[in-house]
């Protein structure tokens, strides 16, 4: 392999960690908040558990927003570049 | 390993030539589905409901509620366009399980040509309500300053509805199939453990294997020992295993290469009939269907080797696991895209529809 492609090639492999691993860190913090505060929300009004169950996980699927992007971009560092 | 796109199956060729892909073909399928499911359950509506009719009717009301909900009771109207959405993404994303078609939302195409449609839909609604120069005017707020800000959020909104959805279904796609690759690459080597170069290993093996089974058995009408039976039954079914690959390789002939779809099929035929044989065995009634059931377990056990290249290359251990992670990432994941893609499709579009001020203040 030429010693350019060799550097592309581990600098795509680097890139697609780095932008996971540090991709995850906003997401995960922010469903973390999320679940917490609807779990929180049980505790205190049990009857209203099944209202913020729904409302959570959407709220989650949106949070988790930004680390599919990164996700995306990881992909495309590794299987397309 | 490689990870694709959608495979383009032909090209149409006129305009330039048009590629049929497999979104192509999953989203067609999709389109045919939800027009056939619909056209039967609104046929024959009476004023006496079967069964069929208060389903319907239940779904229906259920999604105009969620449809009022989000958008406000003047709205009510959108509710074909989200419902159509809705399901479309749902059966689009779960098409994708079937292992011989490809999710059509695993394409940027398919939740881009949803997103931007949804854009245009707002601007429509936005000129219709303000005029032309007040949908431009809308830019200006609240300060003329943020003129940039609010055209970059235009433009950001229909790529972060797309990429959400696009970016859920592929990634968790690309997930499963690379568990799925590493799994039976997991299992290829313990199946190869025992395949060394000599014959005797199995041998001895099977030798063991079928002795521990003898020492299993049940003495003075006790039952059959746990541990020597299943440890019999592993050495002996690895020890067969390798004898198999063995045989096969002297009569000097490579195993039979299939194309994926004919071999995914046959496989899961040859599945059901071992297992099918494995109850006849199990549950023995007569001397018949013990016959039976051997024949028809060693017919699907020798074709299932075939398929796989090999007795040495079944994957064993890529049975249970991607199940698994398939309800997640595609029962768990494709349900919540589709709902959070309509709920954001219905708050943008209620964005641009305010309710109508005369008639409030005429009612009141």
């Amino acid at each position: 392999m030429e010693l350019t492609e060799a550097i592309v090639r581990a600098a795509c492999a680097l890139g697609a960690g780095l932008c996971m691993g540090i991709g995850a860190i906003g997401p995960a913090i922010g469903e973390g908040n999320a679940v917490g505060k609807a779990l929180e929300g049980m505790a205190r009004q049990p009857e209203s558990t099944s209202n913020l169950r729904t409302n959570m996980l959407v709220g989650c699927a949106v949070a988790e927003t930004t680390g599919i992007y990164s996700l995306v971009i990881a992909l495309l560092l590794l299987f397309v570049f | 390993m490689t990870i694709n796109g959608p495979k383009i199956y032909f090209t149409i060729p006129i305009f330039g030539g048009i590629p049929i892909t497999q979104t192509l073909v999953t989203s067609f399928l999709v389109t045919v589905i939800l027009c056939v499911t619909g056209v039967l359950l609104g046929r024959n509506l009476t004023k006496r409901p079967g069964k069929r009719q208060v389903l319907t009717e239940k779904a229906v009301t259920v999604i105009t509620g969620m449809v009022k909900e989000a958008m406000g009771d003047h709205n009510a109207y959108w509710t074909p366009f989200i419902a159509t959405v809705f399901f479309s993404s749902l059966l689009g994303t779960l098409l994708g399980m079937t292992g011989i078609l490809r999710s059509s939302t695993a394409d940027i195409s398919t939740t881009m040509t949803w997103a931007v449609l949804v854009s245009f839909i707002c601007w429509y609604e936005s000129i219709k309500n303000n005029g032309f120069l007040g949908w431009l005017k809308g830019f200006t707020e609240p300060i003329a300053v943020m003129t940039p800000m609010n055209i970059v959020s235009e433009i950001a909104q229909p790529v972060s509805l797309a990429f959400r959805h696009f970016g859920n279904i592929a990634g968790g796609s690309v997930i499963t199939a690379l568990i799925y690759w590493a799994l039976s690459g997991a299992s290829a080597g313990i199946l190869r453990l025992i395949a060394s170069s000599s014959v005797a290993v199995p041998l001895v093996l099977l030798a063991v294997g079928v002795g521990l089974l003898f020492l299993s058995r049940p003495k003075d009408g006790g039952k059959r020992k746990k541990l020597p039976l299943v440890v019999g039954i592993v050495c002996t079914a690895l020890a067969s295993l390798r004898l198999l690959d063995w045989l096969w390789s002297l009569t000097g002939r490579a195993y039979p290469q299939m194309n994926g779809l004919v071999c995914g099929l046959v496989w899961f035929a040859a599945l059901a009939l071992l297992l099918v044989g494995i109850v006849l065995l199990i549950g023995r009634k007569n001397k018949g269907n013990t016959v039976l059931g051997i024949v028809l377990a060693s017919v699907g056990f020798a074709v299932i080797c075939f398929v796989s290249e090999g007795p040495l290359d079944v994957p064993v251990l890529t049975l249970g696991l991607p199940a698994v992670l398939s309800l997640y990432f595609d029962v768990f994941s494709g349900v919540i895209q589709a709902f959070v893609f309509s709920l954001l499709t219905m708050i943008y579009i209620s964005g641009n529809c305010p309710a109508p001020q005369e008639n409030n203040s005429e009612i009141h």
